[in-house]
């Protein structure tokens, strides 16, 4: 008994690996891909770092392309809704189509906005059209950019503004840049360099309004102050994709809700930025919007579909996250999980020279280490994160000179 | 089955080292080294993880 026809609804990085998946196992006879991008899967990370640099052509992002005759890429269709008995998924132009196999949802996160966000030269970086667009504006020379939020969008927004030459200022709601992610600490480390460059970098300055004529040309803050900005760069996060879910009867709430497995209901299974899920390894009920993340859950969401047909084991999804962004040579790793954190120790050199290891305490545990440019002890230490650890043991272990990379805490 | 590294590509995060510790392996100035390039059939689950999650998709394999 072969498996039935398959819907996936996302064609980008969690989408196009749970196709590559499905597509390893004989029993599935066919696959729908419905992407509402024109393009084909591409790669993000690069469209904030390489593109936005201007050393990659955009054409460079394209991802390998799945070739089996059993799939097939409907691009540019959105898709409007999912009713959990086919289940059948509703198409914009009114038409619907069952997929008895299975729906595998993933359909990703959009960009957060503010009001004004959609006058001219205003930007966010998500797509592949948002890089294009974006570079075009930075091709003209701006005088000044405004890079609005200091997360990792933002900072390498603000590093490719300054390689190519332009006066950016960051503004960050919060106290210090990456404070709630990472510790004032190693977040003014991790903006050093920007510093030196000649960054500004404005805290406590949440962004209110966006105004101009048609053109942007004022940021307006929270306080009432207003900046002068002829482009602006939105990094204020996103929020998952999950409109044309309404009236499925999936539970919605920041994202679609699903078990430790993936599962959103029989058959429909979820995976990347869209997915909340139970992740047992860090006791976390969470969504996570990694790159490294969208490739773990997409293969493992497809082989959980399989396994309601019996071709793979159904297992619950456990990860140690890691996310990685580059800031002109730096290199900052993140790996665990720094949410609700209580405390940061700075174990490995010092932020001082830019080379170093920060671990996170969360209750008696280790939860997460951050690296910056030391990628051999983060490798370490995403090992030791693969079971929990308790932080006097991490403690020790940074001590070591974090050891052999054979012995950990816990073995004896 | 060899495998690939492409230099130009490898940013030197280190993720194959952990898919795959019996074949890559970072030193300490954390530049990557191939352990081993012809990959037993046993490996392979481990070194197709490596290649899936390599961020620069630095990584092949071929015959």
């Amino acid at each position: 008994m072969k498996v039935a026809p398959i819907a996936v609804v996302g064609a980008s990085l969690a989408g196009l690996t749970a196709v590559q998946a499905l597509t390893e196992s004989p029993a599935v006879t066919a696959v729908t891909v419905f992407g509402d991008e024109p393009h084909p899967p591409y790669d993000r990370p690069p469209l904030s770092k390489e593109v936005l640099r201007g050393v990659w052509d955009v054409g460079r992002c394209a991802l390998k392309p799945v070739e089996d005759p059993r799939v097939t890429w409907r691009t540019g269709v959105t898709v409007t809704g999912l009713d959990q008995d086919g289940p059948r998924l509703r198409l914009a132009g009114g038409t619907a189509e069952s997929f008895p196999g299975g729906v595998l949802i993933a359909t990703g996160a959009t960009p957060r906005t503010i009001a004004g966000a959609d006058l001219d030269g205003v930007h966010v970086l998500r797509s592949l059209d948002d890089a294009l667009g974006l570079n075009a504006d930075l091709d003209r020379l701006p005088g000044r950019v405004v890079v609005a939020g200091g997360g990792f969008i933002g900072a390498e927004v603000a590093a490719a503004c300054v390689e190519r030459g332009l006066n950016v200022t960051v503004l960050e709601a919060q106290d210090a840049p990456f404070e709630r992610v990472l510790g004032a600490e190693v977040g003014e480390a991790v903006m050093a360099e920007h510093r030196a460059r000649g960054v500004q970098i404005r805290t406590a300055a949440a962004v209110a309004a966006l105004h101009g004529p048609g053109r942007v040309e004022s940021v307006e803050l929270a306080d009432g102050s207003h900046l002068p900005a002829d482009v602006v760069v939105l990094g204020l996060g996103v929020t998952p994709c999950v409109e044309w879910l309404t009236g499925s009867g999936l539970t919605i709430d920041n994202g679609v809700v699903c078990d430790a497995s993936l599962a959103a209901a029989p058959r429909i299974v979820a995976a990347g930025d869209v997915a909340r899920w139970p992740n047992h390894r860090f006791g976390e009920f969470r969504r996570v919007e990694h790159w490294d993340n969208a490739i773990r859950q997409g293969r493992h969401a497809a082989l959980r579909l399989l396994a309601e047909h019996g071709y793979a084991e159904k297992q619950d999804f456990t990860t140690v996250p890691w996310v990685w962004s580059d800031q002109y040579a730096n290199k900052l790793q993140v790996v665990g999980s720094t949410v609700d954190f209580a405390e940061v120790v700075v174990a490995h050199g010092t932020t001082a020279e830019q080379r170093f290891v920060a671990l996170y305490r969360r209750g008696e545990h280790l939860v997460a280490a951050v690296g910056f440019n030391n990628a051999r002890l983060v490798t370490r230490y995403r090992r030791l994160l693969a079971r929990p650890v308790r932080w006097n043991d991490a403690l020790a272990y940074a001590a070591s000179g974090a050891g052999p990379a054979s012995t950990r805490p816990g073995d004896h | 089955m060899k495998i690939d590294v492409d230099w130009d590509l490898c940013d030197g995060n280190g993720v194959c080292a952990i898919e795959a510790p019996g074949v890559f392996e970072m030193d300490d100035d954390d530049e990557l080294h191939v352990l081993k390039e012809d990959i037993e059939e046993e490996e392979r689950p481990q070194v197709d993880a490596a290649i899936r999650v390599c961020p620069k998709r630095a990584l092949s394999l071929h015959p």
